[in-house]
């Protein structure tokens, strides 16, 4: 916009060379927005593609297996991704766990319960652990984090959990103070800021009418947020999880230190495992042999594919959401 | 439409002259692969040229990547911490010769432990990592440590989760000296460990040491040294307890039988010899035996005879282990031998 006033300025006022510069100026416009969303979707085709082709050996060799083997023997050339994804999956549930209701509680109590000397900046604190790179939340989780959790808190909850039949299992030891659960919390952390920022943003939406007017019928601040601020940010809260999910998926500094990289599947979540994009950040420069580095492309694939499903299943939920609530367009 | 046209053409052009511009000079030798001579080679990069003018361009993308490179030969040589078998290098006409030495030393957390103060020997060490010996007061370890008051505490075990020449080495070691552990694991740069947490880097595994009551876990000699860490004593096939020194790894140099091997194919771990420490290995450089660009690979090879002459010092400062003597002279040898560049050094 400013562009066009430049010009309209600057050049002498006829009218038909106005017109042409308008139309110039359109046409630029247009094959430059195309252009755009073109190269957006051939990065997109063009990494998929490269990610098959380059999976393909592996694919081929392991065939369906490849899901559901837990081997990772880089000396006889088996390889199965189920620790990976195991590892990628249960960390970023249990991150969600976590994440979801702390991060609403942070935007309920930003939006409806905070004095409003305090409101921006325990916004603003919130809104700066997502400018903290992952790197520091890794070195911060390994060497700060990891052994407090250890000398002081795992061996306590071990302790306390080991006559119950399902968490003894759970929470078995040893305490390395690294594993799924160190890396579940960190990766917790991390997303946090997402959800609440955009759970924010949404409460902040809601209709101060709709609000003073359950107050005026009585609601207490509990069943105002309950009853009202809540069902009509409900879509909003699913994409501003989705965006966290999507984060934890494919967060791999901060896992790579904190999770243990072990190819395993132990029954207990204090043991070290491992996730696909921290596996091929540990491994890939060293792989040897054309079937390991495709195996690592493989697990590549699979985590793509984890992600588009999840995008997917976001939206599809955020749409059922807006078709619940009468087609409104929050 | 055509106002378009001019300045695309023009970035177009810009664009390929900067491409043509920016390869590499003609004159600066190139290479890639393993990342830990990378300090090394720098150093010794950056003696070469303020005396000949002639830089090396080395990316340190590791050796899996630096095999990779040279087989597609985008570069003049490659490296690899791991040597190449002699019936991986001729299909592909590639030869191979080791620059520097590299050791690889076990380190421990035991509280009131002193470094050196531990001794062990390859089958136990073998046994640990296996997950059998899973406390530190282990008879196994106590007989080789009578006079010591071993803790009953858990063995944590920490080990590289990268691939790494560093873990080839160390398990390689292991596979010479345990049937079980040649059998159910075997030795390569990354390994389906038995148990144990996967760490990044030589300064990752030694953090998780650091700071894990009953740990053990292996590291780079010079980082060991550097860090002072908590090593331990090996106890090599001559039966002697060894400390990892310099020297020790020298001995496990000097006493292999590099003039009989075909490609340099040794590696140094399990050597015979009083003073020889027995986790030891070369780094290697992989060069074809007929180079498209016999220039370039005379160049590159000029670079390494330099190095083999005047750079010992510096490896030194940086501890890494300079070769022998007389392994020099049969690589420079092998050179005449096997690779056809014109006057090759």
């Amino acid at each position: 916009m400013a562009e066009t006033a430049a010009i309209a300025t600057t050049t002498p006022p006829t009218p038909g060379s106005r017109l042409r510069d308008f139309r110039h100026t359109e046409a630029g416009f247009r094959i430059v927005a195309l252009g755009a969303s073109v190269l957006v979707v051939a990065i997109f085709a063009g990494i998929l593609v490269s990610l098959a082709a380059g999976a393909w050996p592996a694919v081929s060799r392991f065939a369906f297996g490849f899901l559901t083997s837990t081997a990772w023997n880089p000396v006889t050339e088996h390889f199965g991704a189920l620790p990976a994804i195991y590892g990628t999956l249960v960390t970023s549930a249990l991150a969600m766990l976590v994440a979801v209701p702390v991060g609403i509680g942070i935007a309920i109590f930003l939006t409806e319960l905070c004095p409003r000397a305090l409101r921006r900046p325990v916004g603003i604190a919130t809104e700066l652990l997502a400018g903290i790179p992952s790197i520091i939340y890794g070195i911060w989780g390994a060497f700060i984090f990891a052994p407090f959790f250890q000398q002081y808190i795992q061996p306590k909850i071990i302790d306390a959990l080991s006559g119950f039949p399902v968490f003894s299992d759970l929470f078995a030891g040893p305490p390395y103070g690294i594993g799924i659960f160190t890396a579940s919390l960190v990766l917790s952390i991390m997303i946090l800021p997402f959800i609440s920022a955009v759970t924010r943003d949404v409460f902040e939406t809601v209709p101060p009418m709709l609000k003073e007017a359950a107050y005026g019928l009585g609601c207490t601040t509990w069943e105002v947020t309950w009853n009202v601020v809540l069902p009509y940010a409900r879509s909003g809260i699913v994409g501003g999880a989705m965006l966290a999910l999507g984060r934890a998926l494919g967060e791999t500094m901060a896992v790579t230190f904190v999770i243990g990289n072990a190819h395993k599947i132990a029954s207990s979540l204090f043991a070290p495992g491992t996730t696909i994009s921290a596996a091929i950040a540990n491994e890939f420069t060293e792989a040897e042999g054309d079937i390991y580095r495709s195996a690592m492309m493989e697990t590549g694939l699979i985590l793509f594919l984890i992600t588009f499903v999840v995008l997917a299943a976001a939206q599809l939920m955020i749409r059922r959401l807006e078709a619940q609530s009468g087609g409104r367009t929050q | 439409m055509t106002q378009w046209k001019r300045p695309l053409a023009g970035i177009v052009l810009a664009v390929a002259q900067l491409c043509g511009l920016g390869g590499a000079k003609a004159t600066d030798i190139s290479g890639a692969g393993a990342t830990f001579p990378y300090p090394i080679y720098a150093k010794w990069a950056e003696a070469y040229r303020a005396k000949t003018g002639i830089g090396l361009n080395y990316q340190s993308i590791g050796s899996g990547g630096g095999i990779a490179q040279i087989k597609a030969k985008t570069v003049t040589f490659g490296a690899s911490d791991k040597p190449l078998a002699p019936n991986e290098l001729d299909p592909a006409g590639l030869t191979q010769f080791p620059t520097v030495i590299g050791g690889v030393v076990p380190v421990v957390n035991i509280s009131g432990l002193k470094p050196g103060e531990m001794v062990l020997d390859g089958k136990t060490l073998a046994d640990i990592f296996l997950g059998k010996v899973t406390k530190w007061n282990d008879p196994e370890i106590k007989k080789l440590n009578p006079s010591m008051n071993l803790p009953g505490q858990a063995i944590a075990i920490v080990h590289r989760s990268d691939g790494s020449g560093t873990s080839f080495i160390f398990t390689n070691y292991l596979s010479k000296k345990s049937a079980d552990w040649a059998k159910q694991v075997g030795a390569a740069t990354s390994v389906e460990w038995p148990t144990g947490i996967g760490a990044k880097g030589n300064e990752g595994v030694a953090g998780n040491v650091g700071q894990t009551g009953g740990s053990i876990g292996y590291v780079e000699y010079a980082y060991a040294k550097q860090n002072h860490l908590n090593y331990v004593r090996m106890i090599n096939k001559d039966g002697a307890p060894v400390t990892p020194t310099a020297a020790a790894f020298q001995a496990a140099a000097a006493s292999a039988d590099w003039a009989h091997a075909k490609d340099f194919y040794v590696i140094l771990t399990d050597q015979s010899g009083h003073d020889a420490w027995p986790i030891a290995g070369a780094t290697f450089i992989l060069v074809y035996k007929k180079p498209s660009d016999p220039g370039a690979t005379r160049e590159a090879l000029k670079f390494f005879k330099w190095a083999y002459e005047n750079g010992s010092p510096l490896a030194e400062s940086l501890d890494y282990v300079p070769l022998p003597g007389t392994t020099i002279q049969e690589i420079q040898k092998s050179w005449h031998d096997n690779i056809e560049a014109p006057a090759v050094p």
